[in-house]
C-alpha cells in the first residue's frame, strides 16, 4: 500500500506555500505584460485569491505552478478587457506618417524588420527572467531570500545583515553556495 | 597566497562591485595561478550579466507578508 502511494504523482496544492514559493514568479510574468508593478502585484494577489476559490476544481494533472500561471493569463486578459471597456479607447488608430515625403508605400513600410532583434531579445530575456526565477524557488529560503535582497533589490550589505541578523561573512558565504547553485541550476544553453 | 574560498567571496564580492582594491589585488593574483578560480570566475561573471539582462524583478519581504496575511484570511 505504501508503495502504490508514493508511486502515484499526484500533484497537491498548498495554499500556505503560495506566496514564498510563486509569488516573484508570477510577479514578473506580469509585470513583463502590464509594465506597472503595482498593477502587477495586484494580479497575482488576485491569483492566489482566484487559485483558493477553486482549490476544488484542481484536478491535480498540473503542477502547482502551471496552474496559477493559467489563472494570471487570465486575469492579464481581464485586467486588458477592463481597461478597453469603453468603446473608443479599443479603436486602433494608425496614422499614414504625413511628414514623411514617401508616398504609397504605406504597408511596405509598416512591415515588422525580419532583422530587428528587439523582440526577440525581449522575449528571450523575460524566458531568461523566469528560468532563474524558477531556479531560485529551489534554493534554501535563507539562501534565496540573501539573494533576492541583494541582487534583485539591491539593498546594500550592511542593511540585509542589520535586518536579518547576521554579519558580513555569513552574507557572502551564503551569496556564494546561492550562486553556485544558481549557475548549476540554470540550463547550460544560457551561457 | 589566498585561498580558494577566499578568492571566490572576493569574486562574489565584486560582482556587487564591493571588492576593495586589495582584495582584487589578491584575486588577480590567484586567479593568475589557479584555473579553476578563473573558470569559476568567468562562468560567475557571466551570470551576474545574465541577471542583469533578465531584469529580475520581486516583491519586497513587507509585500509579501502582507499577501500571505490577506491570503491567511481567506484560508
Amino acid at each position: 500500500m505504501e508503495l502504490s502511494n508514493n508511486t502515484m504523482v499526484t500533484h497537491q496544492l498548498n495554499p500556505e506555500k503560495w506566496v514564498d514559493l510563486y509569488a516573484d514568479y508570477l510577479f514578473n510574468y506580469a509585470v513583463a505584460r502590464v509594465s506597472n508593478s503595482e498593477i502587477a502585484k495586484d494580479l497575482v494577489q488576485e491569483t492566489f485569491f482566484a487559485g483558493l476559490n477553486s482549490a476544488k476544481n484542481y484536478k491535480g494533472d498540473a503542477a502547482e505552478r502551471t496552474w496559477l500561471i493559467a489563472i494570471l493569463k487570465r486575469k492579464v486578459i481581464d485586467h486588458y478587457r477592463k481597461i478597453n471597456s469603453n468603446k473608443g479607447k479599443a479603436e486602433v488608430r494608425i496614422n499614414y506618417n504625413s511628414n514623411s515625403d514617401s508616398d504609397g508605400d504605406w504597408l511596405e513600410e509598416q512591415v515588422a524588420d525580419p532583422f530587428s532583434k528587439l523582440e526577440n531579445d525581449t522575449l528571450e530575456n523575460e524566458e531568461l527572467g523566469l528560468a532563474i526565477q524558477e531556479c531560485i524557488t529551489k534554493l534554501p529560503k535563507k539562501q534565496s531570500l540573501v539573494f533576492t535582497m541583494k541582487t534583485i533589490q539591491g539593498i546594500s550589505t550592511e542593511d540585509i545583515c542589520n535586518e536579518l541578523g547576521i554579519n558580513p561573512s555569513n552574507l557572502w558565504v551564503m551569496i556564494h553556495r546561492a550562486r553556485t547553485a544558481l549557475m548549476g541550476c540554470l540550463n547550460q544553453n544560457w551561457y | 597566497m589566498i585561498s580558494c574560498e577566499e578568492a571566490a567571496i572576493i569574486c562574489n564580492k565584486s560582482q556587487y562591485k564591493e571588492a576593495t582594491f586589495l582584495e582584487k589585488m589578491k584575486l588577480r593574483f590567484h586567479l593568475f595561478m589557479c584555473k579553476t578560480c578563473s573558470a569559476f570566475t568567468k562562468k560567475n561573471t557571466e551570470f551576474t550579466t545574465l541577471c542583469e539582462k533578465a531584469n529580475l524583478q520581486s516583491l519586497s519581504e513587507m509585500e509579501k507578508v502582507k499577501m500571505k496575511k490577506e491570503l491567511r484570511d481567506k484560508l
